[in-house]
């Protein structure tokens, strides 16, 4: 059968926030660039973020600035972030914000016209820009209609809107192509560069090749492989494995984050978010017997920054100069284990979750005006009236901390060629990202990971050459699962979600983990064997089959670091290791897999240490608590300078 | 609880195909959209259809359900009688690709005919000012999802193929409307939403405002107002003079 061949100097894989922001990019650069999408153009998870995008603007509190909104991010990961990516981070996320703004965005305003800014957890100032509830829907449109316009511009100019950039929307790819460094004119590097991707459209079954020195990965995350998620059934993890098996490195897959609040109830709905803006405009948490349980759980670390009365923790919406923040808004990490231990406790609500409540906070035309589309899905999922009525929510997996580890400036990974942004890429959240971090960041390394690939692109002196041997076999294992009449991909696919829910969720031990590692090695076993009837027009069957190895070579990643962290630390907590380790703070666990995908190896690696003047903008009482009596000293010195 | 549930869904492709019977087991709060998903895991692994979010704030998993353009993941089983069959059909509009999939290019193709945003050359990022009710008229339209509902239902063009050159339909006639609006758009829409994108077929049945699930009030918000800024415009030169003057004053402000 005929493989469609295209060429691009940068294939972008995945069209959400990131994905979209590198390819506009990458065009605005004059590179030929291609997006491919497992979905429809503007349906890409991004949609389903709520609360904001993060960034210090200032608009609400001009004691906001970059340092603030860093030193936030660092300690909201623990300290474990890559600080250079938390510095960019922090300082970028406005320009990135107000761009947004030029290309048409509508942020809900301030009083005096500009974009109004919202208090989220772990945030020390109101800093996310918003659109009532639905931010990420916002923020997609906009960049979707931002590609429309460079697509109306190159007609003008060139006769056709798909010149420099196209969609290929329905399209999975299941392998990076790479090729002999040699070949490209390298300086012979071990293990090649990337010269394409492969893959299949869905809608067709058609097989498609692109021939492109740059590939930047932004498909997000991998929730599909636990049970309770919010994530869509895009999030499979394929830009993770595709960075493993093209021998990319990914780093801090022990952390990942349960949201806190997901519906708990009805059972089809369980898991769906329940934005963070709730608890951020004013609703608490209660448990069974109507405490505000999360006064009980503030953690050492942060004992001086929130309230630790009801009195004061309500007088801080009205005034945050002279009160301390309420425990609900504590780092969602926090959240989310507080949540766990009180339904652990016997204290949970008739459907296993706890209760969320605005309904005696706000009046309700104010929850309906700042909320809508939390009202709008409690009404109608749940039969919930949010203003009349408690929640009830529970944790759910939501985002994972890690992913391909990336060059901050560039985004590049280790592989020549290959990139990534967003949630596939590892680091800039550390153990635990913040709400409303997400968001900025996908603009603020969507952008330099677009410009780290067109760099990257002028700096070759040949474009490198897809081998035949490559796409022969990338062909014969996309068409593998239409050939063999195995099991249905949908139960290994259900017991992997249960493995990871169970065993690897949100509190871990040893015997559980190791338990979690036997059964993904059995059901990576039988993935091998799954069948998929039916034709090779949109058969979900067949689509499912190929994602399976993604997941679980991820989720194989996830499990093998989570037993080797031996402490508890964001999106990772050890029921056998409960305290934060400062020896641990310093190591990176990078994850590695042979070409094939047999293998899974993670090594141990030295975290570098902050740069002088960014550890300067912390008190000395604050990293203390974090960092070793080694790097405490060094500090010390620094300080006497 | 739990039940079996009767459930006729469509099948085929290339342009061929019927309604196929199942019986399927149904449990407490589920929606439409988890049957099928249900029967793709038990009985027929290849029937296609599009979804992603589950919680109505993608649009993806549009389909007709006894008749009527709905959200798959936001129809609730509870909403139907136990012993009611329930007919799951594609969006009748757009070209089938398979089962309940259809070809819904006819909608990018109508995107990339609205001239885009275009704000005054002199403002740069960071420095716009706007009030909240001046931008709650756009944000209204702004909260559409592209299930691409409201297109499918329109009878201008639901049975009427030969109209689609010339009509844009009701989501991307809302998107000028979007953009006539926006405080900071300079660009002279009106003409072309009469002639080139065809507001003019529009004869305000809202059956559009109907079916959105984001309850945007398409027609009487957006639809209906466009049309009269369409009007001033045609009839009344001061108001067309007013409004230029206007523009020039707000957009040097800063």
């Amino acid at each position: 059968m005929e493989i469609e061949r295209h060429e691009y100097d940068v294939v972008v894989i995945g069209a959400g926030g990131a994905g979209l922001r590198a390819a506009i990019e990458a065009r605005q650069q004059g590179k030929r660039t291609a997006i491919v999408c497992k979905s429809l153009f503007g349906k890409a998870h991004t949609v389903m973020a709520e609360g904001g995008a993060a960034a210090a603007m200032g608009n609400v509190n001009s004691d906001d600035n970059w340092m603030v909104h860093f030193r936030d991010t660092m300690r909201g990961g623990k300290f474990l972030n890559n600080w250079r990516m938390a510095e960019l981070h922090a300082k970028e996320a406005p320009d990135r914000v107000w761009e947004l703004e030029a290309w048409g965005a509508l942020f809900d305003r301030t009083k005096d016209g500009k974009i109004s800014q919202r208090n989220f957890g772990g945030h020390e100032y109101p800093r996310l820009a918003h659109v009532g509830d639905r931010t990420g829907l916002e923020m997609i449109r906009t960049l979707q209609q931002r590609v429309v316009a460079l697509q109306q511009e190159d007609e003008k100019l060139h006769g056709d809107p798909e010149a420099y950039i196209k969609v290929f929307q329905e399209c999975t790819i299941t392998r990076l192509l790479k090729t002999g460094d040699k070949a490209a004119g390298g300086a012979g590097r071990a293990g090649g560069v990337i010269s394409g991707a492969f893959g299949y459209w869905r809608e067709n079954g058609k097989l498609i090749l692109f021939d492109a020195p740059a590939v930047v990965l932004a498909t997000g995350g991998i929730g599909k492989s636990y049970v309770v998620t919010s994530n869509s059934w895009e999030y499979t993890g394929d830009g993770h494995a595709l960075a493993l098996l093209a021998g990319a490195k990914l780093i801090n897959m022990e952390f990942i984050q349960f949201h806190p609040t997901g519906m708990v109830w009805p059972p089809s709905v369980r898991g769906i978010l329940v934005t963070e803006s709730v608890r951020g405009d004013g609703g608490v948490l209660r448990n069974s017997e109507g405490r505000r349980f999360m006064f009980d759980y503030i953690p050492d670390v942060f004992k001086d920054k929130y309230a630790t009365t009801e009195e004061e923790a309500d007088r801080w919406y009205t005034d945050q100069a002279n009160n301390r923040r309420p425990p609900e808004l504590l780092p969602r990490d926090e959240v989310a284990r507080a949540i766990n231990a009180e339904v652990k406790a016997g204290r949970g609500s008739p459907q296993g979750g706890v209760y969320l409540d605005v309904s005696t906070r706000l009046p309700a035309a104010e929850i309906v005006r700042r909320l809508p589309s939390m009202h709008h899905q409690f009404k109608e999922l749940a039969d919930v009236d949010i203003t009349a009525e408690p929640m009830q929510v529970g944790p759910t997996c939501h985002y994972i901390m890690g992913g391909v580890e990336v060059d901050a400036d560039t985004g590049a990974a280790s592989v020549p060629g290959l990139f990534a942004a967003g949630e596939v890429s590892g680091g800039m959240h550390g153990s635990n990202r913040l709400g409303g971090n997400s968001l900025s960041d996908l603009l603020v390394f969507g952008r330099r990971a677009g410009a780290g690939a067109s760099a990257y692109v002028d700096g070759l002196k040949a474009r490198p050459v897809v081998s035949e041997e490559s796409v022969t076999a990338a062909r014969a294992e996309a068409l593998a699962p239409l050939e063999r009449s195995g099991e249905n991909p949908y139960e290994v696919h259900q017991e992997l979600q249960r493995t990871m829910n169970d065993l690897v969720g949100i509190i871990r031990k040893a015997e559980e983990i190791t338990e979690a590692l036997e059964s993904v090695g059995k059901l990576r076993e039988r993935a091998k064997g799954v069948g998929a009837p039916g034709g090779r027009i949109y058969n979900p069957g067949w689509h499912l089959a190929l994602d399976l190895r993604n997941m679980l070579l991820v989720s194989e990643c996830v499990a093998r670091a989570a037993l080797l962290r031996e402490e508890s630390r964001g999106g990772h907590t050890r029921d056998d290791f409960p305290g934060m380790s400062p020896e641990w703070r310093r190591k990176l666990l990078v994850c590695g897999a042979s070409p094939d995908g047999s293998e899974v190896t993670v090594e141990e690696r030295t975290q570098p240490a902050m740069r002088d003047d960014l550890i300067r903008l912390f008190d000395r009482a604050e990293l203390k608590k974090y960092i070793t009596e080694e790097e405490l000293a060094d500090f010390d010195a620094l300080v006497k300078e | 609880m739990g039940y079996k549930a009767k459930f006729r869904v469509w099948r085929g492709e290339g342009g061929e195909g019927r309604l196929e019977d199942f019986t399927v087991e149904v449990n407490e709060g589920e929606v439409v959209l988890d049957i099928i998903h249900r029967l793709q895991a038990t009985q027929a692994p290849d029937l296609a259809v599009r979804w992603n979010c589950k919680a109505g704030k993608c649009g993806s998993c549009s389909m007709e359900i006894n008749g009527k353009p709905r959200l798959g993941c936001m129809t609730r089983m509870s909403t139907f009688a136990e012993d009611e069959t329930i007919t799951v059909t594609p969006m009748r509009t757009f070209p089938v690709i398979k089962d309940l999939v259809t070809d819904v290019s006819f909608n990018y193709a109508k995107a990339r005919e609205i001239p885009s945003f275009t704000p005054p050359a002199d403002v740069q990022p960071g420095e716009y000012r706007m009030q909240q009710i001046d931008v709650e008229r756009s944000q209204e339209f702004r909260k559409c999802i592209e299930c691409f509902m409201c297109n499918n239902v329109c009878h201008v063009i639901r049975d009427h193929e030969e109209n689609k050159p010339a009509f844009a339909g009701p989501r991307f006639l809302m998107r000028i409307a979007e953009l006539d609006m926006h405080p900071y758009d300079v660009a002279d829409r009106k003409d072309a939403a009469q002639e080139e994108h065809g507001l003019g077929f529009c004869n305000i049945t809202k059956c559009c405002t109907e079916v959105c699930p984001e309850h945007i009030k398409i027609t009487d918000n957006a639809l209906i107002p466009m049309k009269e800024r369409v009007v001033d415009r045609k009839y009344d030169p001061l108001v067309w003079l007013g409004d230029k003057i206007f523009r020039r004053s707000r957009t040097t402000k800063n």
